[in-house]
């Protein structure tokens, strides 16, 4: 009897060990499933962008190349428009002008998108709840080229054809 | 020729024993005590190997990928990488290599001894059958375990991947777990469980029909343990092209 109770039990926990893992396998790791995790210590800040990007939740939060927090919610306000990002930052940095500059960067040419804050001069520090004002939106790279296209087409190519597209770039050179 | 003849003939043999073992794995149900006890056998009893291979290669999967990603600068798909590696085909291949040898070796010599020494025979002379008995709940213990330890030895390996890329490189961990859960998808996960479950049919089902049927001498069993190992490693490999090809 003694030998068949630790066999049942033994058999028990590994069952239990398998589902457990399958569990975590299918909620957890999809970005769709649930998040378990308790909350961190910090201090939270917002800012707005009108892009953000492929930043994620979980993306770091740097000044300086040093890591100060994380990105922990991204979402979309439709009074004006824009992205909120909702930031947790580490608390022992404490001190970071509320004037401080936001800007969502590229780690390497393909890599994920992170937010680079640049400290401003003021006295008064960030807290809890507190927003940044001043950002710069992700830089999409295929705006980027668009821009460059339409750059070049009413420099260089400008009077060579009168092409619909020519034209629209250069009205949109104008503005 | 006699050759081929020889292959033609086992895998009908083969083919023939699953049905058989399909139909008395109903009546098997019913005795869930013997169950219990093969569950035990495959599963529980690998436990330890499982999770330091899942937690080795998990490791090693963390190096190598640091190693390649950080050339092109793109070290923090190392989460991405390791986790659809894991799930998709190193956790289900290696388990099951890992369970043909471990487990698969113990139900055929097991097996194997009991029609050496007339076990088999004695029970159908008591008109109870050894494949209701004996044969399907081996099969179906493996069959389950087979999925459950897959599932662990993803998780141990992940944790090994992250133990390497976030610890000792020093890749974000928000940037690893965000990148992983970005790009991994319930079909990920599927594609897992459905190649262990494949494997756990095929390396059981050979387990138990090459103990069924070993030469009753020491020398047969040894030789169909030998077999064994061979032949669910091969076909491991073989049904894990077919499967990744299919999902795919």
């Amino acid at each position: 009897m003694r030998a068949n109770r630790t066999l049942e039990i033994g058999t028990g926990l590994f069952v239990l060990l398998g589902f457990a893992a399958l569990l975590f396998l299918t909620t957890q790791l999809p970005a769709s499933g649930l998040k378990l995790g308790g909350a961190k210590a910090g201090y939270h800040v917002t800012a707005e962008f009108d892009n953000v990007g492929d930043l994620k939740v979980g993306s770091p939060v740097t000044m300086s190349g040093v890591r100060l927090g994380e990105v922990t919610a991204i979402r979309f306000d439709p009074q004006d428009y824009k992205a909120v990002v909702g930031m947790r930052i580490d608390p022992q940095y404490r001190q970071i002008p509320d004037d401080s500059f936001a800007s969502i960067q590229t780690q390497g040419l393909l890599g994920g998108k992170y937010i680079g804050l640049s400290p401003g001069g003021s006295d008064s520090f960030l807290k809890d709840g507190s927003r940044i004002d001043q950002t710069q939106s992700a830089i999409v790279l295929e705006s980027l080229i668009n821009k460059f296209f339409a750059n070049y087409t009413s420099k260089g190519g400008g009077d060579s054809q009168g092409s619909a597209g020519d034209t629209q770039a250069k009205t949109e050179s104008k503005k | 020729m006699s050759y081929l003849l020889e292959g033609v003939r086992r895998l009908g043999s083969v083919m023939l024993f699953l049905v058989q073992l399909l139909i008395q794995c109903v009546p098997a149900l019913a005795r869930p005590r013997l169950l219990v006890l093969q569950i035990y056998n495959a599963g529980a009893r690998s436990l330890i190997i499982i999770m330091l291979s899942g937690l080795f290669v998990g490791m090693v999967l963390g190096l190598q990928g640091y190693d390649l990603l950080q050339r092109f600068g793109s070290e923090e798909a190392l989460g991405t990488a390791a986790a659809l590696g894991l799930l998709r085909e190193l956790a289900p291949v290696i388990t099951a290599l890992l369970f043909a040898g471990r487990a698969g070796t113990a139900l055929t010599s097991e097996i194997g001894l009991m029609r050496a020494t007339d076990q088999l025979t004695a029970m159908e002379i008591m008109a109870v059958d050894p494949l209701r008995y004996v044969a399907a709940p081996r099969f179906l213990g493996g069959v389950i375990a087979m999925p459950l330890l897959t599932a662990i030895f993803s998780v141990i390996g992940l944790y090994g991947a992250q133990l390497i890329g976030v610890q000792l490189m020093g890749v974000d961990r928000g940037v690893f777990w965000s990148q992983t859960q970005g790009s991994v998808d319930l079909h990920d996960v599927n594609e897992g469980l459905v190649k262990s479950l494949v494997f756990g049919i095929a390396c059981s089902l050979i387990a138990v029909h090459e103990g069924y049927h070993a030469e009753p001498t020491a020398e047969g069993v040894g030789l169909a343990t030998t077999r064994t190992v061979v032949a669910s490693s091969v076909v491991t490999l073989l049904l894990d092209y077919v499967l990744t090809a299919e999902f795919l």
